[in-house]
Parts: structure tokens; sequence; C-alpha cells
């Protein structure tokens, strides 16, 4: 088990980073602060897609010299997966800032749960 | 190769580019190709449908030029071509009977923006439908999620952003949680198409290897799904989000958006798991002990509210429960309840949302119970459509929701362990709804002394009273002949093993 988790310390700390992404995005109430959260999140998860498709000794796949075999190259698919993941968590992300935006013009605080109260006292 | 395999790629491909095109549209045209848009891709459902039917197999629809384990791939059998149908209905009613408030919920300016998102947001449940490749379900998942927190707030006030807030933030830990799930299923077999992944996953599976991954990759892959579709403890976002925004975005919110997932969720327990895998995972007594609690605290939380908005949406939380509790039954009988529960709960809850607007609109705009005594008799029509929703929610005769109530019943009765705690909380959460739901439809019919508000007329609103009366034939369709769609579904699922 320990040995396992030494070599595999790339994914270990994707592991981790996850975990303190989502905390975050779950716990904090400032809402830059669940951005940032959300984004520690994502990459964490690119980072442990980029460690699982990466081979020793190999390079991206980009057919450089003619050299066709498939030995000489590492997997494509999870450099492809994290590109289109990138994608998805940057239009995320400025949704979420434009959401926090609005919020803050209204409310003059980015504090959610703070938003939450003004708003029941409010009675909307 | 005949025509009608390319279908639904073709109604996916038409959504996104009605979308695309919608965004330069003025207001009445984007409605226009909205709405014939629609039309267009139920119609290419229904034919898809058909020819499956006829054919009586499943179809694979390759996209772009690489075979199998490399490219990407469209996968159609029954219950697919059914629910893209049963959706595409679902959302024309709903978008119909919440057209005339629709103006005066949204700035003139935005309503186009409104049915650009409309388009995006059926793209991407018939493409979470549709596909055959996980990934792809992971990005449509992600822009199913942007459209429908765009279409909360698109009506501005502080509560909708508010909510829409709060829907991003839970919808974006679910689908994190759903990815991480995808990433290491990639992982341990090395494929994204979902027959791929299934093939390799028993040789994994029956190997032995990998239990404990196997174990996390399950788990992550329901909590995500769970959290996106709103099951009890992840619910927090739900009552302001259905409450507050737009009457039509409630009613497809409620009974599309989160369906989306339960059905992506169902796909992956059949076609990329395994039912027998999952089975052994035991991750579904999760699912069913949560399902049940959802039950009960999603009705008592509907009883206790003042508002018949929330109160609709909170009696949402307790039906995405009863669906969870079919999935967690373990058996095909359970899971066939379930699919059921989600055409039945479609049909209903939307059906509830619209008419609850009709009779909000004749108490001078306010939602609260006190003053929506005696709505019944100022607008006859949408009186009757709630008393119609109700009875179908508490599980009257005639109606759907009593086939699904059977239909859990019997499917409960044939797990032995879990028989006595589903049946007791289906009874507990009969009884909870009855309060609930009687006690609005008294209050609706309930006579007044003082006349405060005028009535509506059949002239005013012709269209609403066509969507309410279509949701009504829809509800009783389901009701009566309910064994034709049972038995659909039985070989749609069938099919996707």
């Amino acid at each position: 088990m320990g040995a396992n988790l030494f070599s595999n310390y790339g994914e270990a700390v994707a592991m981790i980073l996850f975990g303190i992404g989502f905390g975050n995005l779950l716990l904090q109430s400032n809402l830059i602060k669940k951005i940032i959260g959300l984004n520690i999140m994502d990459t964490a998860i690119y980072l442990f897609l980029a460690e699982k498709g990466y081979i020793e000794n190999r390079v991206a796949p980009i057919v450089t010299d003619g050299v066709q075999s498939m030995e000489v190259y590492i997997n494509p698919i999870p450099s492809g997966l994290v590109l289109t993941g990138i994608v998805v968590s940057v239009s995320v992300s400025a949704l979420m800032l434009s959401i926090t935006i609005r919020l803050y013009q209204r409310y003059q605080t980015l504090d959610l749960d703070e938003i939450s109260t003004r708003l029941k006292k409010e009675g909307l | 190769m005949s025509l009608v395999r390319n279908f639904p790629a073709v109604s996916i491909l038409l959504c996104l580019f009605a979308g695309i095109i919608s965004s330069g549209l003025k207001k009445r045209a984007a409605e226009y190709v909205n709405t014939i848009l629609i039309f267009v891709a139920g119609l290419l459902s229904l034919c898809t449908l058909l020819y499956i039917l006829e054919t009586g197999q499943m179809f694979v629809y390759v996209m772009g030029k690489f075979p199998a384990p490399w490219g990407n791939e469209i996968r159609a059998g029954v219950l697919e071509a059914f629910t893209a149908l049963f959706f595409c209905i679902i959302m024309l009613l709903s978008l119909v009977g919440g057209r005339k408030k629709l103006a005066d919920e949204v700035e003139e300016g935005k309503t186009f923006l409104y049915y650009v998102l409309m388009d995006l947001l059926l793209a991407s449940l018939l493409a979470l439908v549709y596909t055959n490749d996980l990934f792809t379900a992971y990005v449509f998942v992600e822009i199913n999620t942007i459209a429908a927190c765009g279409l909360i707030m698109i009506r501005q006030n502080g509560r909708t952003i508010e909510a829409a807030a709060r829907y991003m933030i839970m919808s974006l830990l679910g689908s994190g949680l759903l990815l991480m799930g995808i990433c290491m299923l990639y992982d341990l077999t090395g494929h994204l198409l979902m027959s791929n992944i299934k093939e390799q996953m028993k040789w994994v599976y029956l190997a032995g290897h990998y239990k404990i991954p196997m174990l996390v990759t399950i788990a992550l892959m329901s909590v995500g799904l769970a959290i996106k579709s709103a099951l009890f403890p992840f619910h927090a976002w739900l009552p302001d989000a259905y409450g507050y925004s737009t009457v039509s975005s409630a009613a497809i919110l409620s009974s599309l958006v989160s369906k989306g997932y339960i059905f992506l969720l169902i796909k992956i327990i059949y076609r990329v798991i395994g039912f027998e895998v999952f089975y052994e995972s035991r991750i579904m007594d999760v699912l069913f002990a949560f399902g049940l609690m959802g039950m009960i605290f999603g009705s008592i939380s509907a009883i206790r509210e003042n508002d018949i908005r929330r109160m609709i949406a909170f009696s949402s939380v307790a039906q995405i429960g009863y669906i969870y509790m079919g999935i967690g039954m373990g058996t095909q009988a359970g899971m066939e309840a379930s699919v059921f529960h989600i055409l039945s709960h479609a049909a209903t809850k939307s059906l509830l949302f619209i008419a609850a607007i009709g009779l909000t609109e004749v108490s001078g705009g306010s939602r609260q119970f006190i003053e929506l005594t005696g709505s019944a008799y100022r607008n006859k029509w949408a009186g009757v459509a709630f008393t119609v929703g109700s009875l179908s929610m508490v599980g009257v005769p005639l109606f759907s929701g009593f086939i699904s109530k059977l239909l859990f019943a019997q499917a409960a009765v044939q797990n032995d362990v879990k028989m006595l705690p589903a049946l007791i909380v289906l009874g507990i959460s009969t009884i909870l709804n009855a309060i609930y739901f009687m006690k609005t439809v008294i209050r609706i019919y309930t006579p007044v002394e003082e006349h405060k508000y005028g009535s509506m007329t059949f002239k005013d609103m012709k269209l609403y009273v066509a969507a309410l009366f279509s949701f009504i034939i829809l509800n009783v369709a389901l009701g009566v002949s309910s064994q034709p769609i049972v038995d659909l579904i039985g070989q749609g699922l069938a099919m996707f093993s």
C-alpha cells in the first residue's frame, strides 16, 4: 500500500487537490473562494488524467521524422479529454463569475449566506 | 442504410443550429423557430421509435469516420426514442402553457435569449438520451447545466440570481464527481464508448481485480448524478430555483432537466457498469435509503410551505425520492417502475406548475394560500387542471400517478429485504401527499364572499387552456392505457443490455 502510494504520487496529489477543491466549493461562503475551489477541483482532474496518460520515455503523439511506430508515442486520448475539460471549465467559471458580479452589484457583498439572510428579510 | 438511422443525430444537430440561428433573430421569429424545432425533433423521434419497433432491434450510428473503439457513436433503442419523444411533447406543452406569462416575467429585449437557451437545453437533453459515449455525455451534462442556469436567472430579481448561484454550485459539485468517475473508469477499462467499457468491466469484474477502484468509480458517478438531479440531502437549491423562475422554466426544470440526469444514471447502470456489477456494489442500498428519506422529508417540507409554487417544488423532492427508491430496489420491476415514474412525474409536475400560474394570476399575482382561496372559481380551467394534477400525484386510479405507485408496490413485494421499508414509506408518503395536495384543492374551491379579484374567461387564454387540456389527456392516457407503455419500457430496458 505505502509503496504503491509512493510510486503513484501524482495520482495521490491529484486526489488530495480534488478533495481540497471540492471542500472549498462546498463549504466556503465567499463566492470568489468557491470559484477558486471549483478551479482547483477541475485542475486536479486534469492532473489525474495527464498523470494516467503519460508513459515514461515516450513523447507527445505528433509524428516527427516519419516515425510511425506506436511504441514511441503516448496515448493521445487523455490529452484530448483534458483539452475538452478545460473548455468546459472555462465556460462554467465565466458563468459563475458573471453571477457573482450580478449578486455583488445588488447586495454589495460576496458572502452567499449573508445574501440569503438579506433575501429572507426582504421577503421577496 | 435506412434514412431513419440519421434522425437521432440530425435532431441533436438541428437543435444546436437552431440555438445559434435564434441568437440573431427577433423575439417572434425565435419563438417560431423554437416551436417548429421542438415539433420537428419530436417527429424525428417518433419516426425513430416506429422504425425500431418495426425492425425490432436497436441501431448504432457512427459519428465521423472512425469505427467503434475510437470514434463517437449514437445509439437508439426503444426507450431512448420514446423518452426523446416524450421530452419533446412535455417541453412543447410547457412552453405553450407559460407563453402568455413569459411576457411579464422576462424583459422585452431578452425573450429571444430564452428561446436560445431552450433550444440548447433540448439539444443537450436529446444528446444525453441518445449518446453512446461517456465523455460526450459529460460535455452535454455541462451544457444542460449552463442552459438550465440561464433559464433560472433570465427572470431578473435577487431571488432568482441567488437560486441560480446555488444551483450552479451544487451542479458543479455533481459534475466534478461525475467527471472524476468517468476518468477513473477510463483508466480501469481504456475505453470511452459505453458498450466497450461494459465488455471490459465484465472481464475486470470476473477476474476480481480492482475491487476498490471499481466501487469508488460507481459511487462517484451515482452520487454525482444524484446531486445534479436533487436527491434528498442535496435539494437545498431546488425550492428557490423552481419557485421563483418563470413558469415554463420551472415546469421544464422539474420535469425534464432532472429527469435527463436520472435517465443518464439508468443508462450508466445498464450500459456501462452492468446491472450485476452495480447490484454487487451495494451503492443501490445507499440510493434506496436516501430515496426513502427524500420521500418523507420532501413531503413534510411541502406541508409546511405557504407558497403554492414552493410547495409544488418540494413535492418534486419527494417524487425524485420515489424514482431513486425504484432504482435502489435492485430488480427489473423496480427499474421499470422508476422509468414509468419519470414519465408520469414529468407529465404531472409540469401540469401542476402551469395550472398554479393560472390560479395565482387571478389572485393578484400572490402565491400565498390565503389569497388563493376560491381562485378555482375565478379560473375554472386552471382549477380543474390543478385538481387533476393533485389527484394524479396522490395516486388516485385513472391517473398516471396511480400506476407508478402500483408498479412501485409490485416491485417492492418482489424484494424480500426492502419490501417492508419500501411499502411503509410508500404508504406514509401517499398520506402526506394527500394532506398537502388536498389541502390546496380544498382551499382553491372554498367560495369567498367578497370578490377582490376579477376572473379569467376562456377567450383570454385559449392557448393556455389547450396546453392544460393536452396535459390532462396525457395524464389520463398514461393512467388508463399504461400496459403498452410498461411493456415498451420493459422492451427498452431489455435492449439496454
